[in-house]
């Protein structure tokens, strides 16, 4: 019994590594997109790095890291980067109902670490619970994709050429359709909650009312409505799947 | 100019407190049908926000952001791997940068 449950989660930890290492490999081209512009911004090299290791978040890091270049002060930082980053707020939500109920105070305080929109979308269309095991395995690969490709990225910045790093700018997104496109080919209402979030996405955008309004909230205003839209026309059968 | 470790300290913080509070606080199952749902359906609706139209600024040039993009939908629509799809992408503007 005792021998069965280390070999599960043991097998739960290799799927999990087998299941992070796409998102690993996508992460660095965008991380040696990160590294070239801290660097070329001038940061160091290793901070760059520390950045990376220590935030593990896209918009978030860029944002800041932005702001660290531009000299902003302590709060607009800081404040800037949590409102990109609440967004992680509903995925950890979501995760929580998701994830083996078990898992223990500390182990959550772990694994959470490592919630990135793309771990968090790939844990997320997993059959069944998630084990502590599947969590680490899912979060190792992409955590060393993400502070390697910073690390690439840092040290050659001159040698590059301009044209590939602009090229590499559009990493991230690719990758994101890539998790968004199949599922909604097989579920219409999941389509039309993605047609929704991006338009109001784009009305928050450019209509100029709402310019005051930061790309953070932007993406936590149209996430809540078009999921609510969704959930009160296409309810869930709690039969099927959750 | 401010402490940049401090500055970077304090991102991660913003970064990592997000990620760890629900996940501690909500412990029981939620079973109230219509939360369920809006939870099944919050990342879709956060990536299609994350990636439209942020994406056509994403290289610099809109055009070759247009290419790729076009390349990455296909790809996806094909269930290409996250990997095809982003060096694909980036191929795509690559190549499209030296043509326009």
């Amino acid at each position: 019994m005792e021998i069965n449950m280390i070999l599960s989660n043991n097998k739960d930890f290799k799927y999990g590594l087998k299941r992070g290492m796409p998102i690993a490999f996508g992460y660095i081209p965008v991380a040696i997109t990160f590294g070239l512009m801290a660097v070329s911004g001038g940061l160091s090299p290793w901070l760059a790095v520390f950045i990376s290791l220590s935030n593990l978040t896209s918009a978030g890091q860029f944002a800041g890291t932005n702001l660290i270049i531009q000299g902003a002060g302590y709060l607009e930082i800081t404040m800037t980067t949590l409102i990109i980053n609440i967004r992680y707020m509903l995925m950890s939500l979501s995760l929580s109902q998701k994830i083996d109920p078990e898992i223990s105070l500390k182990q959550r305080l772990i694994f959470g670490f490592g919630i990135t929109d793309e771990t968090f979308s790939v844990a997320s269309v997993e059959k069944g619970r998630l084990s502590y095991s599947y969590m680490i395995g899912l979060i190792i690969g992409p955590i060393i994709g993400w502070t390697l490709g910073t690390a690439i990225g840092a040290t050659i910045s001159s040698a590059l050429p301009p044209a590939l790093g602009n090229a590499m700018g559009i990493a991230l997104y690719a990758m994101f359709i890539a998790i968004i496109i199949p599922p909604a080919k097989k579920s219409k209402p999941i389509f039309i909650i993605i047609i929704i979030s991006i338009l109001i996405t784009i009305l928050l955008k450019y209509i100029s009312i709402f310019g005051f309004i930061s790309s953070g909230f932007r993406v936590i205003i149209a996430t809540v409505i078009a999921a609510a839209i969704g959930a009160a026309i296409w309810p869930i059968n709690p039969e099927n799947d959750c | 100019m401010p402490n940049p470790i401090i500055a970077v300290i304090l991102m991660a913080a913003a970064a990592y407190i997000p990620r760890v509070v629900p996940l501690i606080t909500v412990t029981k199952e939620i079973d109230n049908i219509y939360i369920k749902s809006f939870l099944k359906y919050v990342p879709f609706a956060v990536l299609g926000s994350l990636t439209f139209p942020d994406i056509f600024y994403s290289t610099g040039e809109f055009i070759t952001a247009l290419c790729g993009t076009a390349i990455a939908l296909f790809l996806a629509y094909k269930e290409k791997s996250l990997v095809v799809v982003a060096l694909a992408a980036i191929l795509t503007v690559y190549i499209t940068s030296f043509l326009i």
